[in-house]
């Protein structure tokens, strides 16, 4: 019995490994195969525009890679994002003298207060993150045309300072990239080296026995979409500052991207398991697959589908490995 | 040993009939009303509540078989793409020379076999939830119908097509009647067929009921390819009032949808729900939109009214109920 | 200074409507495995939960080590070092073994507050090994079974340094065995100066272990003994508050025609080669260890996990069963093991529960006939004498005992001839248990084919005709209860049989 449970757990890992490697592989190839096709693909210019949208979605696929280990899942950052977007622009816009780190707290403030709200209901009044987060979407967009008026806040409007978030450097890096590798850096240690940390896994594991082994259930799930919230906001000002517009529809559906990244990169939509590797890799690929479909010429009327089927197609995937590795366990005991 | 007696009478409890939700909810109706004929002196007329009913019951049609959805425990945030797609292909078929006639039929058969694609996906891999699945398939219905038409509309129909949603039987509209027709049939199906009271068993406990003999698949893929065709009757509704389509209709129907089952009284955790609440919430969400438009609110404020709306209503029997099993807990 | 580590004086626990603890007493010294037995609602689980701090009593002391102790929640009795160890395993399958142990007291650096993952490692291996375990502390808990994750389960309580342990229920899922292994690892718990509270239905656990016995009986405390001051027949009486005459009330039933063959039945990776016939007014008793195959194989009888070599014949007609829908249309039963979770709508009235199998008697082309439905409802509901008032009352009010009458009243509306019943005493108090065998000795009279998968052998011995005994999936050993005792059963169950991967823990 235990020569038979070493080979499952060693075939538990392998699957783990196996992906991220496949990933990478698939990354490479998708790599080549674009650059034959169309050599301005690997330039400069396009590099970076495509790496500064990924870290974005990096970003935010790390919150939501926390909210779906504790079996949850958040539509409304899209909104978040937009609103936080949206309240930093305006802010900026009436004082451009304002220092940008103190915009990007902002940001995080109004992000952070949106995901306690989903949090608190999630958390505290149990209601079902789909519902929860359905309804706070809606409010949060509501909320954005509201403040803005209806009207959008362009690039004439936002300070050079403001803008630069984007563009500037730290150490040579890209800032939107620098951010990004500052937050997987933080929430590696965070979820693998931390007590908390690891009581998120616990929570999204086994909930009745985090409930007996003391963890508190309520303030895990706040937090988790709290720090979801955050980073959205944190999200937010990076994407108006890069895209140098905030409109009331900005990141409209984006949620859609940040959970295909999460579920590519092995996020077991069941709770309990996933890696920040596995997330950036995830990412990695979508950012790539974005900016290369329009240098392939195919319609960006094809964009939508293409995530939708990339969505099934890898927790389809998960699902039917895991599967096969069982059946040949089964077949294995020989009986 | 002392035989009992076990009686199959139900007693009539005066106290319970009353605490029933329905009353809060015919309440909330009565409310909204007075508050519409305080915003506008025209509002209580027979004619124009009828006339009010076709602004929002498009819609309505996905509502009740979404009530099946949601008994059985699943979610179905599809359904809005749904009613893209088989419109998208209902125009693109008819422009392309197809019989109007032929155009719809196969328009239903789109939301149909849309919906079944999501229950074969959540019954053939139990691992994915409902929730994964149609967000999946959500992105996908609504990406093809951009294939198919990009950022255009397609309209041109038949006159007689208009008919659908503007047309009158005497003084009430048809689409109202067709409704009526729908939610009777709907009512029956869940309340007093086995069909029904097998629904409400999977959402109670699937593995008890598959142990019952019930076959829970079958019943999931039904329910579900339900929810897809009556969202290709929205679909025939919108378009029919909108006279053309595009790639981006019904677009957060789904919320408006929940919204209207939850706050009918339908549990989302499963197992308990009745179709008369969920028609009641149909009006109320309708007449109180009605009411709002009457005073020129803006439709981002009716986004958030919506949103909170959604979250009120699946917050309040959750209260009540956490305070219960505390009580219980033993 | 106290005698005893652990003492409860009138401890009450009232919840709204029940009085689930009155006025209990228990008292624990220093190195004594002590059994704590009981019917099921006796309040043994409240009580417990009282002593890890998950509820707090109403009325009573707690004296621990002499002093008195409140507790507001589980930590704070872990801090004073009470572990439990639960019924159902509870632990975290994708984490490893090593943060199933540490859970809620992870080793952390002082300052900064970082996990000292090489440490835990270290240390959880040790304490594996203590236990007589090579179990890798760095694999993933769900990949280990139930036996290895109770192994670890102890490890946990261990690393908490508890003096005192409770363990509730430990054996209940645990093959013989798996279960001596159990046992020497609590005598080693003993030895090295841990208290231990061990609850369990089985008489075997208590007479190997334990040196004092208390008895609750419907939320009362009964008495202690000394293990040896009592009989066995006098612990019944006080757990069930009367003598239980004649446990196995045992029909002659006139045996007739063949009802159900198996040929050469399988399933991959779960059984093989299974065979076997059952005949009309029969009682086939399926035994052996668990996790020998027996409820996958009634399963696939079943159809709820259909099976995949081999035929089934019922009334030597040739069947394919694919469902449970099936099999109920060729009138086989099934009682399944977990009623709650397999049997129940907890949340329906009884009526509608016992109708559910078969709604196509009280229907017209699927329209349900709500008064016949009732009629029949209330009939069955009597037949099985259910304690209730209507047939509305919900399941979840029913006691357990009376929550497997109502499923097995389930089985009496379709026009079954084939009963499978699954375990079905098990986690059933001693009264209940009377009740049952009762019912299905009167099954067998009527003429019913009944098969019962057991595990307990005083049950298989008194009410079976004839003995399959299953091992890693396959038929070992063929009986007729004329010819049987117990030894001959336990040597079909352990028949050596050479496979490289099985047989080792």
């Amino acid at each position: 019995m235990l020569k038979r449970n070493i080979q499952n757990m060693m075939k538990a890992e392998n699957i783990s490994k196996f992906r991220e490697l496949g990933l990478l592989v698939f990354i490479i190839i998708l790599t080549v195969a674009v650059q034959i096709r169309n050599p301005r693909f690997l330039t400069v210019s396009n590099l970076t525009n495509m790496i500064t949208n990924t870290a974005i979605l990096s970003i935010l696929a790390v919150g939501m890679m926390l909210v779906i280990i504790t079996r949850g899942i958040d539509l409304s950052i899209g909104a978040t994002l937009a609103l936080s977007g949206m309240i930093s622009a305006l802010t900026v816009s009436a004082n451009p003298d304002m220092h940008p780190i103190l915009v990007i707290l902002i940001g995080i403030l109004v992000g952070t207060v949106c995901g306690l709200i989903v949090g608190v209901l999630v958390g505290k009044a149990g209601i079902l993150p789909i519902i929860a987060s359905l309804g706070m979407m809606n409010v949060f967009r509501g909320l954005t045309f509201m403040v803005s008026g209806g009207s959008w806040v362009s690039a004439h409007q936002m300070p050079d300072s403001f803008q630069s978030i984007s563009t500037s450097k730290v150490m040579g890096i890209n800032t939107l990239v620098f951010i990004a590798i500052v937050i997987y850096i933080i929430f590696y240690y965070f979820i693998n080296h931390t007590r908390t940390g690891r009581q998120i896994y616990a929570v999204g594991s086994n909930p009745d026995s985090a409930k007996i082994s003391g963890i508190n259930i309520d303030k895990i799930l706040i937090m988790v979409y709290g720090i979801m919230g955050s980073l959205a906001g944190l999200s937010g000002v990076l994407w108006v500052s890069k895209f140098a517009s905030a409109q009331g529809d900005t990141a409209m559906g984006y949620e859609l991207n940040v959970i295909a990244a999460c579920v590519l990169g092995g996020v077991s939509i069941a709770g309990g398991s996933g890696k920040i590797s596995g997330i950036i890799l995830g990412s990695l690929l979508l950012g790539i697959l974005h900016n290369a479909l329009p240098l392939l010429l195919i319609s960006p009327f094809w964009q939508q589908a293409i995530q939708g089927f990339i969505i099934l197609g890898a927790v389809l995937i998960n699902v039917l490995v895991k599967r096969n590795a069982e059946r040949k366990n089964l077949v294995r005991r020989n009986i | 040993m002392e035989k009992r007696i076990i009686t199959n009478k139900k007693q009539f409890d005066i106290k319970s009939f009353f605490l029933q939700w329905e009353w809060m909810l015919v309440l909330i109706f009565i409310l909204i009303n007075i508050m519409n004929a305080n915003f506008s002196p025209y509002y209580l007329n027979t004619n124009n509540l009828l006339n009010a009913t076709m602004a929002f019951l498009d819609k309505a049609f996905i509502v009740l078989p979404m009530a099946f959805v949601i008994i059985m425990g699943d979610i179905d945030i599809s359904v809005g793409s749904t009613v893209a797609l088989s419109a998208v292909v209902m125009a693109v078929l008819y422009n392309a020379g197809l019989p109007m006639g032929l155009a719809m039929m196969i328009c239903l058969l789109v939301g149909a076999t849309c919906g079944f694609i999501n229950g074969f996906l959540i019954t053939k891999y139990k691992e994915l939830s409902a929730v994964i699945v149609t967000l999946a398939t959500m992105t996908i219905y609504r990406g093809i119908a951009y294939v198919i038409l990009e950022n255009q509309a397609s309209g041109g129909f038949p006159m007689w097509f208009s008919y659908l949603g503007w047309g009158y039987v005497g003084k009430i509209p048809f689409m109202l009647i067709a409704f009526a027709i729908c939610a009777v049939i709907y009512g029956l199906l869940l309340h007093k067929t086995t069909f029904g009271r097998r629904v409400f068993a999977i959402g109670n406990n699937d593995t008890a009921s598959r142990f019952s003999g019930v076959e829970v698949d079958k019943i999931k893929i039904i329910v579900f390819t339900l929810a897809g065709l009556m969202a290709s009757v929205t679909a025939l509704f919108l378009t029919s009032r909108m006279g053309s389509t595009r790639p981006n209709v019904a677009m957060g129907y789904e919320l408006d949808v929940i919204a209207m089952v939850v706050l009918g009284g339908v549990s989302t955790a499963g197992g308990k729900g009745r179709m008369i609440g969920t028609i009641l919430s149909i009006f109320i969400i309708g007449f109180l939109r009605y009411g709002l438009g009457l005073i020129n609110t803006s439709a981002q404020v009716l986004l958030i009214i919506i949103g909170m709306l959604l979250i009120f209503s699946v917050m309040i029997p959750n209260i009540k109920f956490k305070k219960r099993k505390k009580a219980k807990e033993a | 200074m106290s005698n005893y580590v652990l003492e409860l004086n009138g401890i009450t626990k009232i919840f709204p409507g029940v009085k689930a603890l009155d006025n209990v007493h228990f008292q624990l010294k220093p190195g004594e495995i002590h059994a704590l037995m009981g019917e099921n609602g006796a309040g043994k689980s409240t009580f417990i939960k009282i002593i890890t701090g998950v509820h707090s009593p109403d009325e009573g002391k707690m004296l621990l080590n002499g002093e008195e102790v409140t507790f507001d929640n589980p930590r704070d009795a872990q801090k004073l070092g009470i572990a439990a160890i639960y019924q159902h395993v509870t632990c975290y399958p994708d984490l490893t073994v090593t943060e199933n142990i540490f859970m809620g007291h992870e080793k952390v650096d002082k300052t900064t507050k970082r996990i000292l993952w090489k440490q835990m490692h270290a240390e959880a291996k040790e304490l594996l090994e203590e236990l007589g375990s090579s179990i890798d502390p760095r694999s993933q808990m769900g990949t280990l079974s139930v036996a290895q994750q109770q192994i670890v389960e102890i490890a946990k309580a261990l690393s908490t340094k508890a003096k005192i342990i409770i363990m509730d229920e430990p054996t209940a899922a645990l093959t013989n065995r798996e279960s001596e292994e159990l046992y020497r690892i609590t005598e080693k718990l003993r030895d090295d100066g841990a208290s231990i509270i061990f609850i369990s239905h089985r008489f075997e656990d208590m007479y190997r272990l334990a040196s004092k016995v208390t008895v609750f009986r419907d939320g009362k405390y009964i008495g202690t003994w000394g293990i040896n001051e009592v009989s066995k027949e006098d612990f019944i009486v006080a757990m069930v508050g009367r003598e239980v005459t004649q446990l196995f009330p045992k029909i002659e039933a006139k045996i007739g025609k063949e009802i159900l063959r198996l040929e050469g039945l399988g399933k991959t990776g779960h059984f093989a080669d299974v065979s076997f016939t059952l005949h009309e007014g029969e009682i086939l008793a399926l035994t052996g260890l668990v996790g020998a195959g027996r409820t996958e194989v009634c399963q696939a009888i079943f159809g709820i996990m259909p099976y995949n070599q081999g035929k089934v014949y019922v009334e030597g007609q040739e069947v394919t069963i694919k469902s449970p829908k099936d099999s109920i249309q060729l009138g086989i039963g099934y009682l399944p093991e977990d009623r709650q979770q397999q049997g129940l709508m907890l949340q329906w009235g009884i009526g509608r529960n016992i109708t559910l199998p078969t709604l196509e008697k009280y229907s017209k082309k699927g329209w349900l006939l709500e008064s016949k439905e009732d009629e029949v409802a209330k009939t069955l509901a009597e037949k099985v004498n259910v304690k209730a008032n209507s047939i509305f009352d919900l399941a979840s009010s029913l006691s357990g005992g009376n929550q497997q009458k109502v499923v097995v009243a389930k089985l009496l509306t379709a026009d079954l001839k084939i009963i499978i019943l699954d375990e079905p005493t098990k986690g059933v108090d001693v009264g209940a248990k009377a009740a049952i065998y009762e019912i299905m000795g009167e099954l067998a009279s009527q003429g019913y084919g009944v098969v019962m998968v057991s595990s307990e052998m005083p049950e298989v011995l008194g009410m079976s005709d004839k003995i399959v005994v299953m091992k890693e999936g396959r038929v070992t050993g063929i009986l007729d209860n004329k010819d049987v005792t117990q030894e001959t059963i336990l040597k079909a169950a352990m028949v050596n049989k050479t496979t490289e991967d099985v047989g080792s823990l």
